[in-house]
This record gives C-alpha cells, structure tokens and sequence, in this order.
C-alpha cells in the first residue's frame, strides 16, 4: 500500500515540476512584477495596485480588452454553427464526398496561423488577391477586408476558417459515439430528420459544445497571432494596443515595461479566468469537464 | 423520398470544400508564379503563364545563405523535442492520476483542471523574465521547456486511461510481481495507444505553430521557427517596397512547403486522431 502510494507521486512527478516551473512560478512571478513601479530617476518602488488601476483606466487596454470581448462574442457562435451543421450534415451523408470534406474542413487546423492569416491577407490584398480582380470585372470597387472599418470581419473570416474544422471533429466523434437505436425509436415516433438533428442528437453533444465554447473562449481573449501577422499589411489597422496581448507584447518589449506589461497580462489573465468561470457557472447543469 | 434532402446536404458539403480550399489553392498556384506574374494583376487563382516553381522553390533553399532550411530544422526540433516531451509528461501523469489513490491526488488535480483556464499567453511576459534571469533566453530551452507544459493533455490522458485500462490487468500484473514502471510500460501503455498518439500530434502541432512564445524568447534569427521565420521575411517585404518584390515569392512558396509536415502527418494517422479526439468530449 505504501509503495503504491509513492509510485502515484512519482508519475505525476514530472509534470509537477513542469506545472510549477512553467505555471505556478510565471503566474506568481507575474502577480508580484506587477506590484512594482520602475522609474528612470526613482529607481523600483512598491506601487501596490496602482498598475492594475492604471490598466483599467488605460483606455488603450480597455479599447483592446473591448475589442477582444466583441470579437468573442460574433466568432464563437459563428464558429459553433459552422461546427455544428458540418458535424450533423456529415453525420447523415456516407459515402467519398463526406470523407474528402471531413478531411478538407479539418485542414485549416494542421497550418499554423502565422500562415493562415498571410494567405487570408493576400487573397485580401489589392495587389495580387482575386478580390480586387473579381470586383474591377464586375466594374465595382472592392472592400479592403483588412482596412479600419473592415478589419474586424476580416479577422473573422481567417479566424472562422481556422478553427472551426477542430471543432467539427470534437462534435463530430460525439455524434457518432451516440446509440444509433434512439434515432430508430425517434423514427417510429414519427420524428423527421430535422427533428433528430435538433432534439436528439444536439443536446446529446451538448458537453462536447460546452467544451468548444470554453476552448474558443479562452483562445479568442488572447487573440495576437492573427492581428500582429496581418498588421504589416494592414495600413496601420492594426494599432499597437489593437488587442491586451498586442499590447502588453509592445509594452514590454518596445518600452521595456514589464512591471506594467505584467499587471496588463495579469488583468487579460483574471478577465478570461472570470468569463470562464461566469460562462461555467451558467452552463452547469450540461454537464462539463469541470464538474 | 430521402434523395432530394440529401442533394442539398452534398451541395453544401461541396460548398464548404470550396471555402476552406481557396486559400490553399491560391498558394498553390501563386507558387507556380514568378514576381511579374505574381503581380500581373490577372487570374490570381488560375496559373499564369511559365511554371516556376521549381525555381523558386531554389530560390527558397537558397536565399540568405539558406535561412529556410535552418528554420525549418529548428520546427522540427521544437516540435520533436516539445511535443515528445509534453506527451512523456502528460501520459505518465495521466495515468497516475487515473490509477493510483494517493493523498493530496484531488488537490493536485483540482488545481491542473483550473489551470485548464489560465491563458498560457498571458504568463509568456513573466516566463521571458524568469527564462531571461536564468540566462536561458535567446536558446532553444526556452522554446522547448514551456511547451512541455499541457493541463489539458494530462486531463485527456486521465480520462483515457481510466476508460482503457482496467485496474484488474494491472493488479494481475502486480500479483506476477511486476513493478510499477514495468506494469505501466508492459500493460497500461500499449492499451493507451491511440490515446497516446492524440496527445502527440496535438501537442507536436501546438509546437510546430506556436508563434507567440519564439517570438518573445528569440532574438537570433538563426533560432527561428519557421513561423517567426516567415513572419520576419514578411515584415521585410512590406516596409521595402519593390525591393521587397521577390521576397514576396519567397514567402508564399516558403508558407507552401511549411504546411506540408504536418498535412502529411494528419492525413497519415487519421484514424488515431479521429477516434482519440472524441475522448476529451465524451465525460
């Protein structure tokens, strides 16, 4: 019993240390930069929670932080419902069609976004991408998908595009681990496909979309790769401060603040911790990875 | 009676293959083109006239006393080195949390299941701190080490083991006299192996596409991954107006050929991710 007792710790042992190496120590190392100040002349001072009021009312940080929670909240369902009616209408149909588009929807999350958005950025681009040629044949002017008023659905497209391939494969093998008997006895009931779809065969995946939500959450918060690859090519769309990572990213290495670029990534930090968690606590009754 | 529906159902699969090929097919035929073509303003999703991928596919080799190349052994290390790695860690405590009762095992599991929500992103700033007061920035440590970090893939693991392996065998084993590691090694692990391999390509591809962590801890351009890499070439295009012409080909049969490992990778071993990503999902 005793040595059973050291073998469980022994396994989890190196993931211990790299948990605490690599979580524990950055997020307490980042917790206590951000406590000080770090002036020319007055050398580092306790500042206490003046960087975290400093953040909040940094309207740079909280005209990122508002465009990353506006963006969350049109790409997660964007990406849901793509997921989702690719997943169910994939669930239907046999047969080489169905395996060829399983494959290509997929595709996206096998390249890396650095490369994503580049070739987003070029399709988009008025030099060499097929918008601007498609538009000078319709003899129309083409939007600029990467300019100030468009940005943002632009990075939808890529982001959309990216994503939501993984997610269909997550919803997709929860579809296909349900009892196909239920779907029988729904029959003789004298329900329709549609009515499968949506009344069956939805809520039964219903943790695997909780579990995507959370997932696509917590990365759409973080939003950096996208914007800051796109921002060369943008004509100054992308500001500095375009999202809080963008931001903390250029505070710290262009300024060379990392007290403050720790409060601002600390804030991002809490903000995601809290959504998750406000988001968790409304989906509760589902059934989630966390309970 | 089931036929039209299911014609509506095909139409929108092959829209969707549209959709998520353009972009893939663009890069295709753009790196057929040379920079005239490239810009000639016509057809950018059809070939132009003259096939020039083999050229600059040397070009690609060859720019920069053969930077790419460096770059892309340098994925391929990170991605080795740290997914290997991550799904060494990930799996053994999997398994531990999902086969031995020891105090403070819920403690311990309740705080990585937290972590779960812990942006990784936003302790990149402190990391590059500590990493950089420990003298470990600017060296291939400080790409490898944090990506051995995966809440989610020890999550995963539990879970699979717990599904897979059933604790008679192993207690059987026991009996036999076996120890805890050759147990493991000789019953728990071939039993997990689709389990396994998930974890390996989904970390080897968080790896192989991580941008946001080289970015930071790299300065030397001879450290980085393709990803940084190509980013760094991008940046010189765009601020160099014409003369940053034939980068601009240099980028997009570099992207072509970077997305390629991995594409091969996933269409491989599918039926090991298809079934093993179902797991996470499934509880």
């Amino acid at each position: 019993m005793n040595r059973k007792w050291i073998a469980g710790w022994l396994f989890i042992l190196p993931f211990l240390v790299v948990f605490l190496a690599f979580l524990v120590a950055p997020l307490f190392y980042a917790g206590y930069l951000s406590l000080w100040t770090k002036g020319l002349a007055t050398g580092t001072t306790f500042a206490g929670f003046d960087n975290y009021t400093r953040a909040f009312e940094d309207p740079s940080f909280r005209k990122g932080l508002w465009f990353v929670l506006r963006f969350s909240a049109v790409v997660i369902p964007l990406q849901i419902i793509v997921a989702l009616v690719a997943a169910l209408v994939l669930d239907e149909v046999t047969g080489r069609l169905a395996r060829f588009s399983r494959l290509v929807i997929f595709l996206p999350y096998a390249i890396p976004a650095v490369l994503g958005a580049l070739m987003w950025g070029f399709l988009y681009s008025p030099s060499f991408g097929p918008i601007e040629q498609i538009a000078t044949a319709f003899d129309v002017r083409a939007p600029f998908l990467l300019s100030q008023g468009n940005i943002f659905y632009g990075l939808l497209n890529v982001v959309t595009w990216q994503w939501s391939g993984y997610y269909m494969i997550i919803i997709y093998a929860a579809l296909r681990s349900i009892d196909t008997s239920i779907y029988e006895a729904a029959r003789i009931d004298g329900a329709n496909a549609r009515q499968i779809a949506l009344r069956i065969k939805v809520p039964m995946v219903s943790s695997a979309l909780v579990l995507i939500l959370v997932f696509s959450l917590i990365g759409t918060l973080q939003f950096f790769t996208e914007p800051q690859i796109l921002a060369p090519i943008a004509n100054g769309s992308v500001t500095p401060d375009f999202t809080p990572n963008i931001y903390a990213y250029n505070i710290a290495f262009r300024y060379a603040q990392f007290n403050y670029a720790s409060a601002i990534s600390f804030s991002l930090g809490f903000v995601v911790f809290l959504a998750v968690g406000i988001f968790m606590f409304v989906t509760r009754k589902k059934g989630s990875i966390f309970t | 009676m089931t036929r039209p529906r299911h014609i509506w159902a095909k139409l929108l699969l092959l829209a969707m293959v549209c959709y998520f090929l353009i972009p893939v097919w663009w890069l295709l035929v753009a790196s057929t083109k040379n920079a005239e073509g490239l810009f000639s303003g016509n057809g950018a999703l059809w070939f132009s006239h003259g096939f020039h991928f083999f050229e600059n596919l040397g070009d690609l080799f060859t720019y920069n006393n053969g930077e790419y190349l460096r770059w892309l052994g340098n994925s391929a290390l990170y991605a080795f080195a740290g997914g290997i790695g991550c799904t060494v860690v990930s799996v053994l405590a999997g398994y531990g949390f999902a086969k031995f009762s020891f105090r403070g095992r819920n403690l311990v599991f309740a705080a990585v299941l937290g972590s779960v929500m812990v942006p990784l992103t936003a302790l990149v700033i402190p990391t590059f701190v500590l990493m950089s007061n420990a003298g470990l920035t600017d060296t291939v440590w400080a790409v490898i080490l944090p990506s051995l970090l995966s809440p989610f893939a020890v999550y995963l693991m539990r879970v699979y083991a717990s599904a897979s392996v059933p604790d008679e065998l192993l207690d059987a084993a026991r009996i036999d006299g076996a120890g805890e590691l050759r147990t493991f090694v000789r019953v728990a692990l071939p039993l997990m192996r689709p389990g396994v391999i998930t974890v390996l390509l989904l970390s080897i591809v968080s790896t192989w596409n991580n941008f946001f962590l080289p970015l930071t801890m790299l300065s030397t351009s001879k450290l980085y991954p393709l990803t940084v890499g190509i980013g760094l070439w991008e940046q010189l295009a765009s601020s160099n107006n014409g003369g940053g012409q034939s980068l601009w080909n240099l980028i997009i049969t570099g992207s072509l050929v970077s997305i390629v490992p991995l594409v091969v990778a996933f269409l491989t071993l599918q039926k090991y991710w298809q079934g093993g990503l179902a797991v996470g999902s499934l509880k």
